[in-house]
């Protein structure tokens, strides 16, 4: 039904900017700037790993032999906000550029200009951010929850952490809109909502929930600079403000925003299984309804992150219930993965191998959460190394994994090479073994009564944090693998050709175009057959 | 005097610090090597917080066999490699609606329990005395309500020295360290003892996990609690709400007396108080980090 004006523009499509310069910073292709946002992504885990490995090896013994209190909860501070708004999130988005127009059948995003400003923003925001680090005063210590009144103790640091908030909001927001708009307006004739792969459902439903809480948070860091700076007391006691309304306010954000790095995991999963089980996705509409179920949940179930902050009784058995409840949607999700795989004809390449360690490790990650929703346990596991390990599970076995399962799936269809498989493997597998060497014994030392954020503890619970700073080392020491893997795929390009549907069984749009695919992905609207579809029998 | 046979009691207890120990129900008041679990506590509210956690978690391990168990099969037995031939279907309705609603009610055994034993710590009625504790960077005050007994806790001496960033000293060599302070926190056990606990500069948070709950303290804001602590002993706990540059180094101690030890302790520092009441110590200005 659209028509397409083919006569007031050029006809060689193809042709990239010249300059590298062009290419690089003035892009407005979904492609490029998918590229960029990987590659800010790749180099922003490292930094924040970094950080992660100081305070691993502070923690490898009792006592201080390293850095002092104020530096190491620096590190615990940033490290979370480099990995969860530089790491996570910008590698969602960047695979959200690459893929969504590939599988909804359209050139390019919507909004290409806006695409290149919602990146070149984040470069900015981190070097603000980390530029803390130098500062007389050091980078914020108060931890990423920014909770007051410790937050603002800190020094000019809370200005810069504050407005390198505001920026990588500001990011997410366009970014968001630009995949909302293509999904809902480019989508090729025939591409039905209800047919689009689930990768593209969980990145328009993350769309919408980063569009509601971003503004939130935005509105919580800016009372903060107000309070620090010019004399407002709305998270002050003594001026008749209220420190534990930041907490309700940061975490309406914060607990959708668990989801925003989660969801579109759920969809890369979703691609991954259907492919390599060559047996179409199990209950298609299910995924998506209880995707959107677990979207709607996000918002009633922010104040489990405060059960101890003193809410009365009907506050915490209304989130604990509301929270309890999310179990439902997720396990429809487990279910079905192990449905698909279920009487399928399996092989095991190293995408399918992390969607598989996705989908073992982050149901730990599950269990673990419903242990914390049950508020009276919550007294104890709060703010433990109990917590420290759910969170990671989720994250790093949840998220992270995706990620890597996402590149490893699709870098074939980017740079028109394989990478190498052995050590794609070798990737997976001592990523798998030393993750959780370095993660499952804190669940030992939170239940053992560690706290977290603490710099120094009783020798009681040096064993296990001498094991855990082991696999953490080696897990550090691991990714380096995987950028070589990256590299060697992308710039020495010595693996064998990429054919256009690279794995046996891929079903999708993505798959239609020729490996590497064409600058602009489809200048004229595909034909949608539904037997071409990853899910199968859409009717159901 | 009393402290000592307290921390033979413990040191007793302790000799059972072994891995597989860790599952066994014995109340540890401090943190054990190669400690695995949660510990049972010593207060029937601590002890429920243990099974309910102990319930969820066998669920939790129950599940995770049906379901692992169920993918580790598929994994190995329907492989390519092994000839498996991709079945075509793509959804089952009762399949569906049987593992949505078989969670449902395993969600609802679990939030029953839990809901009981949650009313039952809100109650902080009917207590027999009130201890008002507040957080301060980086210490502990105690004050006894109506007894006009009141004094800062802060890390021990030895540890402090220790924790020092190139102090040399091992801290293997320093008893309790990090969970040692100077003036414990002193209560009768069978007392049902009501806490109104608050903070004077930032949040932190009151946890012994012995007592089964841990509280945030919140500058201008009383929260309460309560407990009932059976065993005499020494419970040791850490701040659980970062505070700043030395969160780490604000431990908790509560020494539980039998009621009549209690009673002459607590006349002792009346004593030690009524001449002379600068010797309450007082609460010093929070300095900035």
């Amino acid at each position: 039904m659209a028509t397409y004006a083919t006569t007031d523009h050029h006809e060689d499509h193809d042709h990239k900017p010249s300059g590298f310069f062009e290419r690089w910073f003035m892009s407005t292709n979904h492609k490029d700037i998918g590229t960029l946002y990987l590659v800010f992504s790749l180099i922003m885990f490292f930094i924040g790993g970094a950080m992660a490995l100081v305070i691993r090896a502070e923690l490898f013994q009792p006592g201080l032999q390293l850095v002092e209190p104020d530096f190491f909860n620096s590190m615990t501070t940033v490290h979370a906000l480099v990995m969860i708004f530089g790491a996570v999130m910008p590698a969602f988005v960047g695979l959200a550029n690459w893929m969504i127009p590939m599988m909804v059948g359209a050139p390019d995003m919507a909004l290409p200009r806006m695409n290149n400003w919602s990146f070149w923003i984040m470069p900015f925001a981190f070097a603000l951010l980390l530029s803390t680090l130098f500062m007389e005063g050091g980078a914020p210590a108060g931890g990423w929850t920014l909770y007051p009144p410790l937050s603002i103790q800190g020094g000019n640091n809370v200005a810069f952490v504050i407005f390198a908030v505001h920026m990588m909001g500001i990011s997410s927001i366009m970014g968001a809109i630009n995949i909302i708009a293509t999904i809902l307006n480019m989508r090729a004739p025939g591409m039905d909502l209800l047919k689009m792969p689930v990768f593209v459902w969980t990145w328009l439903i993350t769309a919408f929930l980063l569009i509601a809480v971003m503004p939130v948070l935005a509105g919580a860091v800016t009372m903060l600079l107000t309070d620090k700076f010019f004399g407002t007391s709305f998270f002050s006691a003594a001026g008749g403000g209220d420190p534990v309304m930041f907490q309700h306010i940061f975490w309406f954000f914060g607990h959708p925003e668990v989801y925003i790095m989660i969801l579109p995991a759920f969809g890369i999963v979703s691609e991954i299984i259907p492919t390599f089980s060559r047996k179409p996705l199990f209950g298609y509409q299910a995924m998506v309804y209880a995707t959107a179920s677990i979207a709607f949940l996000s918002f009633i179930v922010w104040a489990h992150h405060m059960f101890t902050v003193g809410m009365p009784l009907g506050g915490q058995l209304f989130f604990m219930y509301a929270t309890m409840l999310i179990a439902v949607p997720t396990g429809v999700k487990v279910f079905n993965w192990v449905a698909t795989m279920w009487r399928g004809s399996m092989t095991f390449e190293t995408p399918m191998l992390f969607a598989v360690g996705f989908v073992i490790l982050f149901t730990i990650g599950g269990f673990s959460g419903l242990m914390l929703a049950i508020v009276p346990a919550d007294f104890q596991y709060h703010d433990t190394y109990f917590v420290v390990a759910h969170f990671h599970y989720v994250l790093v076995t949840g998220a992270i994994f995706s990620i890597m399962a996402a590149v490893y799936y699709w870098l074939p269809k980017w740079t028109g090479r394989m990478y190498n498989e052995t050590l794609g493997k070798w990737h997976f597998w001592l990523s798998t073994i030393t993750v959780n060497i370095l993660f499952f014994p804190q669940h030992f030392l939170g239940l053992a009564g560690m706290p977290r954020r603490i710099p120094d503890y009783n020798p009681a619970f040096a064993d296990f944090n001498v094991i855990s700073s082991v696999g953490g080392f080696a897990f550090g020491i691991t990714q380096l693998l995987f950028a070589w893997i990256v590299i060697d795929c992308c710039l020495r390009k010595r693996g064998a050709k990429a054919t256009s549907g690279v794995w046996e069984s891929a079903k999708g749009l993505e798959w239609t175009l020729a490996s590497p695919a064409p600058y602009h992905s489809f200048t004229t609207p595909p034909k949608i057959d539904d037997r071409m579809l990853a899910h199968g029998d859409v009717s159901h | 005097m009393m402290q000592k046979e307290d921390m033979g009691m413990r040191k007793a207890k302790g000799g059972l610090g072994v891995a597989l120990m860790a599952l066994s129900v014995s109340a540890w008041a401090v943190p054990e090597r190669w400690q695995l679990n949660m510990t049972p506590g010593v207060t029937a509210t601590s002890q429920d917080v243990f099974q309910l956690h102990m319930l969820i978690l066998w669920i939790c391990v129950a599940i995770g066999i049906v379901v692992f168990g169920a993918m580790f099969y598929a994994m190995i037995k329907f492989r390519k490699s092994k000839g498996a031939v991709p079945a075509t279907w793509s959804h089952n309705t009762t399949a569906e609606i049987i593992w949505t609603v078989i969670p449902v009610l395993i969600l609802l055994g679990m939030a029953w329990p839990a809901t009981q034993t949650l009313v039952r710590m809100a109650d902080t009625g009917d207590a027999d005395m009130t201890v008002k504790i507040t957080g301060y960077q980086w210490k502990w005050r105690y004050e006894y309500l109506g007894e006009d007994v009141k004094f800062m806790s802060s890390l021990s001496r030895a540890a402090d020295e220790a924790r020092q960033l190139g102090s040399g000293i091992d801290p293997n060599s320093v008893e309790n360290y990090l969970l040692d302070v100077d003036r414990p926190l002193v209560v009768p056990t069978n007392t049902k003892i009501r806490f109104v606990i608050t903070a004077d500069d930032v949040i932190h948070a009151w946890w012994v996990p012995a007592l089964g709950w841990k509280q945030d303290a919140i500058p201008g804001f009383i929260n309460e609690a309560w407990t009932e602590i059976e065993e005499p002993g020494t419970y040791r706990g850490q701040c659980a709400e970062l505070c700043g540059k030395d969160h780490g180094f604000m431990p908790i101690v509560v020494v539980a007396k039998p009621r009549a030890e209690f009673d002459a302790w607590l006349a002792e520092q009346k004593a030690a108080n009524a001449p002379a009441t600068d010797a309450v110590v007082q609460a010093p200005a929070p300095t900035k980090s």
